[in-house]
């Protein structure tokens, strides 16, 4: 079975005082976490759309989604406090409600990217029949500098730097396996899917991001956003 | 939702853009590209030999006319997701029950007078779909449309003439003249046919009809039918040559497009009774025709699938103008897009 997992468990602090987390602000006379959903609406691949959402906010979204998209595959479930509890939300909903097969993969996105195209997702899906994990990157543009205490310490070369975008895609056994190795620190320190499955020893294949692929933080990205979304009105 | 359309901007500048639609659009099936392929009219855009005025006009616009794809969503419940389907590009805003959308002026055309199929997903009517069943399906399916262009001019050509069909010549040896041969071959089985060309290493693909070179026409060799496929700076060679050969009261079909006016010899039409009738695009009934042409014959099928020439899997931009860019060396065949965008 292939799972989709549409993360949505942010309560918005980044974005300054909105009166709403970030995912349900409007983009295009729409709510952020709606243009998501509708992109994973139309793969007919997902078994499962499920949707991690802030306690306090459960409610509201179930009745957003209702307004929009008539999916009966879309299950909304409470997002965990770090992102690895709320990734073991979902296994543990799968778990618990459909079993648990060897090959099981969980897509897991940032409702925040709404302008995740079929073609990462797809990828995505056939990337997870060879990989146990798959990442969705973009090469570097800008030099990638480490640096510490004020000072770089590696400019490392950039034609192997990439950066990580969603879908992030593992094999649900492998992936829970290896939280259930994991001490408690690492549980909340490891906050990326694909470095707790490399801490497993497992190959993590990428595939390819997009420039467009933007996740909507902070108040500047918003601004993006809403440009690339009216960018073309007079399309037939 | 965000949808990607990919636009041609200027001279060989492909780009995308973010469009937003309602996946409830009611009236509306979202169809989701899996084929297309590339139509020289295309490439006049893409490379930028249309007038200017046209250009300006006209662009940024998404090319490609000719596809087909899946039906990810159906608001109006008559496709089920998964259904295969070929997609009409003529956009009719009115009918007439004299006059075929694909004639009337106020109809628009995809990749020409609006955007083209080059997208992510499809928001479109269910008038302009039709089910490819799975006896039709091949990779030579995302050039169904041309093959109904084809069937549009045999039908011209049938309720055009008068009831004489022994012989009957096609002019061109380009994909058109050769899909309307295929067509052609089985709407006329009775009738001998011959496709007149240029090039002998194109009009060698034709195993199924007789092949005459047109500096070499045998001086006996008389038509009572014929349907011009050349277009461009050839449509008046070939169109007068029709007009030598044919027998008195042919009918003439012209569907090869030239961006300037032709000069024929109206005199000999005059003195044969010889009907011009013109031919453009077709009809959902062409569709029609085509798929069940290549579903319920073999032959057909085969024969329109050594076109597919060239297959380019498209992920990225890049892969796009690849593709236009070996679409112009091609010297015969269809370039296919397995569109993944």
């Amino acid at each position: 079975m292939i799972y989709a997992q549409v993360m949505a468990g942010g309560i918005g602090s980044r974005m300054g005082h909105t009166e709403r987390p970030k995912q349900f602000l409007n983009l295009a006379d729409k709510p952020i976490i709606i243009h998501t959903l509708e992109k994973f609406s139309l793969i007919a691949e997902f078994d499962k759309i499920i949707v991690s959402i802030h306690p306090k906010w459960m409610q509201y979204a179930k009745d957003l989604i209702a307004k929009y998209i008539d999916d009966q595959r879309i299950v909304v479930i409470e997002g965990g406090a770090e992102r690895n509890d709320t990734v073991m939300g979902a296994i543990n909903y799968i778990k618990d409600n459909f079993g648990l097969n060897a090959d099981d993969v969980l897509v897991m996105h940032d409702a925040v990217r709404p302008f995740i195209s079929r073609r990462i997702i797809m990828d995505n899906i056939e990337a997870a029949k060879v990989y146990k994990a798959v990442d969705t990157v973009i090469g570097a543009t800008d030099t990638i500098v480490r640096a510490k205490d004020g000072m770089i310490t590696d400019i490392p070369v950039r034609d192997e730097m990439y950066q990580g975008q969603t879908p992030q895609t593992v094999n649900i056994t492998a992936f829970e396996t290896q939280y259930n190795n994991m001490t408690e620190e690492e549980r909340n320190i490891l906050s990326d899917s694909a470095k707790v499955m490399l801490l497993a020893g497992h190959k993590v294949g990428i595939v390819a991001g997009d420039e467009s692929n933007i996740k909507v933080t902070r108040p500047y990205d918003l601004r993006i956003a809403n440009i690339i979304a009216r960018e073309n009105l007079d399309v037939q | 939702m965000f949808n990607n359309v990919y636009r041609l901007t200027g001279v060989r500048q492909i780009e995308r853009l973010t469009t937003s639609t309602d996946l409830n659009t009611p009236g509306k099936v979202i169809v989701r590209p899996t084929l297309m392929s590339i139509c020289r009219a295309d490439e006049r855009y893409y490379t930028g030999t249309r007038d200017k005025e046209v250009l300006a006009a006209r662009l940024p616009m998404a090319l490609i006319h000719e596809a087909v794809g899946e039906v990810v969503r159906d608001n109006t419940g008559t496709f089920t997701p998964g259904t295969k389907v070929v997609m009409i590009p003529t956009h009719a805003h009115g009918h007439d029950n004299l006059i075929a959308d694909n004639y009337l002026r106020s109809s628009t055309f995809r990749s020409s007078t609006e955007d083209g199929f080059m997208r992510e997903y499809v928001t479109i009517e269910p008038e302009s779909l039709i089910e490819i069943p799975a006896g039709a399906q091949s990779t030579m399916n995302a050039f169904l449309e041309v093959v109904s262009v084809a069937v549009q001019a045999v039908r011209r050509l049938q309720e055009t003439m008068i009831n004489r069909q022994d012989k009957i010549g096609i002019w061109g040896d380009g994909n058109v003249a050769y899909m309307t041969a295929v067509v052609a071959r089985e709407m006329f089985p009775e009738s001998e046919l011959y496709v007149f060309g240029k090039h002998q290493e194109k009009l060698d693909f034709i195993s199924f009809a007789n092949t005459v070179q047109i500096d070499e026409v045998p001086a006996d060799l008389k038509l009572d039918q014929a349907i011009e496929a050349v277009g461009g700076r050839g449509s008046e060679a070939a169109t007068n040559q029709i007009i030598d050969i044919i027998n008195p009261r042919g009918a003439i079909v012209l569907s090869g497009v030239s961006e300037n006016p032709v000069a024929i010899n109206t005199r000999m039409v005059l003195e044969k009774g010889i009907t011009l009738a013109g031919t453009t695009r077709s009809s959902r009934e062409d569709f029609q025709t085509a798929i069940d042409l290549v579903a319920n014959n073999h032959a057909v099928k085969e024969r329109l699938e050594l076109l597919v020439q060239n297959v380019k899997h498209v992920t990225e931009i890049k892969d796009i103008t690849d593709a236009f860019d070996e679409d112009l060396t091609m010297n015969w065949g269809k370039t296919v897009l397995d569109w993944h965008m």
